[in-house]
């Protein structure tokens, strides 16, 4: 029904799609995966009208060669989407949200519109009114509703962007109802998730992008979670073959003190309970797709989302860690994930950036002199090797791999006993990259702790010694020692075989 | 050298508010050069006093001077702007009042001393700081809607401290504040400024405020990952406002020794507003420069008593503030910024052209 | 989280809103920040005079109906000292013990007041006692009230309406006080006049009133010259920012005429930080209009000159109207015309101060 041929579409110094194929039948629900930046949402992007392919055929329902240049164009040819946060108007009532922007005329009858929604919301068995408004709706239901509003626009080809992630199981179970039942009346589905689970429990076909190339199109039966893991990271099997670190081990009389022990710990931030320990001067970390709760652990490690429950020791002794600073305290350090957010403080200078933390831990009223705080970024600035034009430069004019090490700067500066680094080698150049993976074992053998997230397995393998494998949210498995292959991860991801 | 000595300039913070300044010398200069005279004379308590429109502009804009203080703080920190602190000064002046004058509205000598009387203000300047930075900190509500609470009824609730009644302070030595004391023929009020400024500075340079005040503004979620509580900062900020508030407060009400609670300090929260502005500060929090804001606060001062030199009719003022506002925002848009600094490229570089003209002439 | 805002700053108000209307029927106080919150939300406007009409219309219910039910509305008595005056005036004349149901309601802007009116028309008040804001757009309202035979009594300030809307108007002259000033002043036959005039806020009843003989005079008289004329807006801080620009820029003069109190004193503070002497005898002479009773005492010690006066105390006039139109008598003349005097420094007496300072 839906045909997508030899689809190109660059940015500025990037080639999002490169000659992508995608075909989906009526009656159909098809997976799109692919790890971040693979270019999924670049080509549900181009197929509603969003961004303008560069080149390509797309036919749509034996309509050969269609225009879409606008979403618009998209929705008249039957084209509808629901993303992942939900876009209707939560103070308007369900019927509203469904005609909102539709109507042909100034006047909108009211009673026909809701009887109409009414009839369209027990066909799909959506339990809503239509006179109901949206915002007292469970995030399922506005959901739904904003489905129903999809298929009523008459829809032959339904994109549902990560429609899951905001959903508990029951929820996501309704949804797959409401999925199958549109499946019957011969809607093509595109599915875009980072759920494994529900592909499979779903889905009849997938379609595996990587690097904004195509991988392949596959029956969902002949593609077991192992392999469907391999071919979103680019992986073989067989062909990838351990790194073992070259940095000796820490060794010191100490080395076998749990520096940090977690037992059920768990925050707002909704993961399950999970157990966590450290050894001195050990390196681990967290792997797991995308959104699979690596960096919800180790937040609530830090104390950054807030603890409900869980007992917490450090060296042997319990601990209270309720935010950032108790952890800090504790000599605890975190880089977090999203540099730009959470990390730096853009106006400020690097200079600023680099002492805040040990400013914050030293006191309010005990702040640095000029000579001292120049001194400690000077020392971390060549340490490092961070390239700016001075220490009073504005981190944000700084590369990403600059500021990242402004930011590492920040941490080694507290000298902490246990250091979490979150991603800390995202988007940043390759020869930083080894930098930092170079300078997490240098810290190591010098009886630093640390845990290491990166989406790269690679570059955890090469210097963890221990992982602790999430999958949709909890932990189900710790790899370590003989286990340590890039195998035995992605099973270990996929998992439920 | 040329390039970036003008970039330096354009760049840097005090710029427009010095600008301004100079602008408003410069049209004085041309009219009036009479408008710089400083004579010392004799005020009618036999105190020898300086006089002139300079010293006026000094006395008169201390009350905004102090506020802009605590308005950085507030900006910076919360990226809104408290708009209750006419209405606050109103209410610390008379709690001051009610303690000076006890339940008796025109007594024969003040019931506490000043000092009391002041600390008193201060509390309850702190406190209205207090209720608002726990609605903005706390309940995430924006500044500007949060203060309006008080803002509307902060009147309302300075009358009722007194029943009501107007009381008048006997003592003369009251009146020291916002005036001149005895034998120093400067404003009184220069001195407070001056003590505010100091102690602004020392808290500054001995406290870690400044930072984390900025490192707030600019990305809040960062700095709680700093072990920095934003929430805490807020309502710093909010409090020193308050405190600056008593301050005013207590000018205000010296000046006259009474109080009047619908007009006192009147829309004095936008021109607070305005100094902020005018010292080159973002509106919406991050960076600032204190300094750049009291001497905006100076520069508002400077405009309305040139305005009223002009006969100016004081109710039109606020028009001739709002094309301030205009030109300001006008300035600080990155794009007459980059079209400004453009053209400054261009002047240096035909400065330049001909220099190396010239000297080429020169050779031949 | 905004739902969370919106309930708390409601709980605020309405909690604000029933503190006040508590304490309306004792005190005068609070009734202020009810309408001052009130002016807040245009939806709270209603409420907030519903609320103070009930409180006191529900105490009434008790007693028999032979109370005579009154709504007043006026201006914010937070305003000056005369207004405050006033309020307090009003208050104790339309107690119970003198027969009367009294509701008040407070407000700067006519377009609250009339809402005011409207609420007080459909409580069937028996007589509306209406200070306006403003001199237009009162007529419909007024036929309302004629219309529910209520009678509506005028006081303090005159309105653009046909006079067969209402029974009586009780106010004071401006022009005539402010002739009574000039009169004085010309009285003391300086042999040059050069006066620095002080206005209240522009196009206020007063403000023409006193403003407009002053004019007349100066532009009729060649030794009369207005070296300054500069609105202060009712506000001492800015009147003394105007005087002291005029003392900064070196321009002789010797009359300081401020239409208020406050200004008056306002521009004596300026005065005094220039060393230049005011008062019987001295280089300048100093006016102002309302009669304070600090503003009298001033007089009293001779450092002002002059102080006219504007009669708050209408009550007394109110009431015996009320008393005719009760009996079935019409009043006399529809524009009843206050008696009103101005103080010479030189003749002021203790007990003037005490009878008529306010």
């Amino acid at each position: 029904m839906l045909e997508m041929r030899g689809i190109n579409k660059s940015f500025p110094g990037v080639r999002a799609l490169q000659k992508v194929d995608f075909t989906l039948r009526a009656g159909e629900i098809h997976a799109l995966m692919g790890e971040n930046g693979a270019g999924k949402s670049t080509l549900i992007k181009v197929l509603t009208g969003v961004y303008t392919k560069d080149d390509g055929v797309i036919n749509l329902d034996g309509q050969q060669n269609v225009k879409i240049h606008s979403p618009q164009d998209a929705q008249k040819l039957g084209i509808s989407t629901v993303y992942q946060e939900i876009t209707l108007c939560p103070n308007l009532t369900v019927a509203e949200n469904m005609y909102i922007g539709r109507g042909k005329g100034v006047i909108t009858k009211w009673r026909k519109m809701n009887a109409d929604a009414d009839k369209i919301l027990k066909k799909l068995d959506i339990p809503a009114r239509a006179t109901q408004q949206l915002g007292t709706c469970s995030i399922a239901v506005q959901q739904m509703v904003a489905i129903a509003r999809a298929v009523d626009m008459d829809c032959k080809v339904l994109i549902l962007d990560e429609p899951t992630s905001s959903l508990d199981e029951q929820e996501v179970e309704k949804l797959f109802g409401l999925m199958r039942d549109l499946k019957a009346l011969g809607v093509g589905i595109i599915f875009v998730t980072h759920f494994l689970d529900q592909v499979y429990e779903v889905c009849d076909k997938i379609t595996v992008l990587r690097d904004g190339q195509l991988v392949g199109e596959y029956e969902i039966k002949d593609l077991p979670r192992v392999k469907l893991v391999a071919k979103m990271l680019g992986k073989e099997m067989d062909d990838l073959s351990d790194i073992k670190s070259e940095h000796s081990l820490y060794d010191g009389p100490d080395a076998d003190t749990q520096v940090f022990e977690a037992e059920k710990l768990c925050s707002n931030a909704g993961i399950k309970p999970f157990n966590f320990h450290i050894k001195k001067g050990e390196v681990n970390g967290f792997t797991g797709l995308l959104g699979s709760g690596r960096s919800e652990c180790v937040r609530a490690i830090f104390g950054a989302d807030h603890v409900i429950s869980g007992k917490v020791k450090m060296n042997g002794r319990p601990v209270r860690i309720r935010n950032p600073l108790d952890a800090m305290k504790k000599g605890i350090a975190y880089l977090p994930e999203d540099r730009k957010n959470d990390g730096i403080i853009g106006d400020l200078s690097v200079k600023e950036n680099i002492i805040l933390a040990l400013q914050v831990m030293k006191g309010f009223f005990k702040p640095f002199t000029k000579a001292q705080a120049s001194a400690f970024a000077d020392e971390y600035i060549k340490k490092l090797n961070i390239k700016t034009a001075s220490a009073d430069t504005p981190i944000k004019s700084l590369s990403g791999g600059n500021q990242q090490k402004v930011i590492l700067a920040r941490w080694l500066l507290m000298h902490p006993e246990y250091l979490i680094l979150d991603e800390p080698t995202r988007g940043i150049d390759v020869g930083t990259k080894v930098d930092i993976q170079k300078l997490v074992l240098e810290l190591a053998s010098g009886g630093m702790s640390v845990t290491f997230i990166s989406s790269e397995t690679d570059e955890m393998l090469r210097t963890c010694s221990r992982l602790i494998v999430m999958r949709d949210r909890k932990v189900v498995g710790e790899l370590s020692g003989e286990d340590l292959t890039q195998n035995k991860i992605m099973s270990t991801i996929a998992g439920g075989e | 050298m040329n390039k970036s000595f003008f970039r330096k300039i354009t760049s840097n913070q005090m710029f427009i508010p010095l600008m301004a300044l100079l602008l408003l010398v410069v049209v004085n200069l041309i009219v009036d050069p009479g408008f710089f005279k400083v004579t010392l004379g004799k005020n009618n308590a036999g105190n020898l006093v300086f006089s002139g429109f300079l010293i006026t502009i000094l006395d008169y804009g201390s009350e905004l001077a102090i506020l802009a203080l605590g308005m950085t703080l507030v900006t910076a920190a919360s990226g809104g702007q408290d708009i209750s602190v006419g209405a606050t000064i109103a209410i610390a002046g008379s709690a001051m009042l009610r303690v000076l004058c006890g339940s008796n509205s025109r007594p024969d000598a003040i019931q506490a001393p000043i000092i009391v009387a002041f600390l008193v203000a201060c509390l309850v300047g702190m406190l209205c700081g207090a209720f608002n930075g726990t609605l903005v900190s706390v309940f995430k509500i924006q500044p500007m809607i949060a203060t309006l609470i008080l803002f509307t009824a902060g009147r309302s609730i300075a009358a009722w401290i007194n029943n009501n009644e107007l009381p008048i302070v006997p003592d003369p030595k009251f009146a020291y504040f916002g005036g001149f004391i005895p034998g120093i023929p400067i404003p009184t009020t220069v001195f407070i400024v001056l003590i505010c400024i100091i102690i602004m500075a020392l808290v500054l340079k001995f406290t870690n405020l400044g930072l984390y005040t900025q490192a707030v503004g600019i990305n809040e979620k960062s700095s709680r990952l700093n072990g920095i509580k934003p929430t805490f900062i807020k309502f710093l900020a909010f409090v020193i406002l308050g405190l600056c508030v008593a301050v005013a407060a207590l000018i205000k009400v010296s000046r006259l020794s009474t109080i009047n609670y619908s007009v006192i300090a009147k829309d004095i929260e936008m021109d607070a507003i305005l100094a902020v502005a005018l010292g080159g500060n973002s509106l919406s929090g991050g960076k600032f420069n204190i300094w750049a804001s009291v001497l905006g606060a100076y520069v508002i001062q400077f405009l309305t008593t040139t305005l009223y030199k002009f006969n100016v009719r004081s109710d039109a003022l606020s028009a001739y503030k709002a094309v301030v506002v205009i030109l300001l925002v006008f300035f600080s848009a990155p794009k007459v910024r980059e079209y400004l600094s453009g053209l400054g490229k261009k002047i240096a570089s035909k400065k330049a052209g001909k220099r190396k003209l010239a000297g080429k002439e020169e050779i031949k | 989280m905004k739902k969370a805002i919106s309930v708390i700053m409601a709980s605020i108000m309405v909690l604000g809103l029933a503190a006040c209307s508590k304490s309306e029927e004792t005190t005068t106080k609070a009734t202020t920040a009810a309408t001052t919150a009130a002016e807040t939300t245009k939806a709270a406007e209603t409420t907030a005079a519903e609320t103070t009409t009930e409180a006191t219309t529900e105490g009434a219910k008790e007693d028999t109906g032979s109370l005579i039910k009154v709504g007043i509305i006026n201006n914010d008595p937070n305003e000056s000292g005369y207004r405050t005056a006033n309020d307090a005036d009003l208050k104790k004349m339309f107690t119970k013990e003198n027969g009367y149901d009294a509701s008040f309601a407070y407000s700067l802007k006519n377009d609250e007041q009339i809402q005011y009116a409207q609420t007080f028309i459909q409580n069937e008040v028996d007589y509306l006692l209406l200070s306006a804001a403003d001199v237009a757009g009162w007529d419909s309202v007024l036929q309302d009230a004629q219309a529910a035979g209520i009678k509506v009594i005028l006081f303090d300030r005159t309105i653009n309406a046909d006079p067969s809307l209402y029974e009586a108007s009780i106010v004071s002259d401006m022009n005539k006080e402010g002739q009574t000033a000039v009169d004085w002043l010309a009285s003391q036959n300086l042999s040059e006049y050069n006066v620095i005039h002080i206005q209240g806020v522009m196009g206020s009843a007063a403000q023409q009133g006193r403003s407009g003989a002053l004019d007349s005079k100066a532009a009729a008289e060649s030794n009369w010259t207005i070296v300054k004329q500069q609105t202060a807006e009712w506000n001492a801080e800015k009147a003394q920012q105007i005087v002291q620009s005029v003392i900064d820029s070196g321009t002789k003069f010797n009359v300081i005429y401020a239409e208020n109190d406050d200004m008056a004193k306002g521009a004596v503070a300026a005065l005094d930080a220039a060393g230049i002497s005011h008062g019987v005898g001295k280089d300048v002479i100093v006016m102002g209009f309302d009669c304070n009773k600090w503003a009298l005492e001033s007089l009293l010690s001779k450092d002002w000159n002059y102080d006219g006066q504007c009669n708050p105390f209408q009550a007394s006039y109110i009431d015996s109207i009320i008393k005719d139109l009760e009996s079935g008598k019409t009043p006399a003349q529809k524009t009843i015309i206050m008696d009103e005097k101005g103080f010479d420094a030189a003749t002021i007496t203790k007990e003037d101060v005490e009878n008529y300072g306010i």
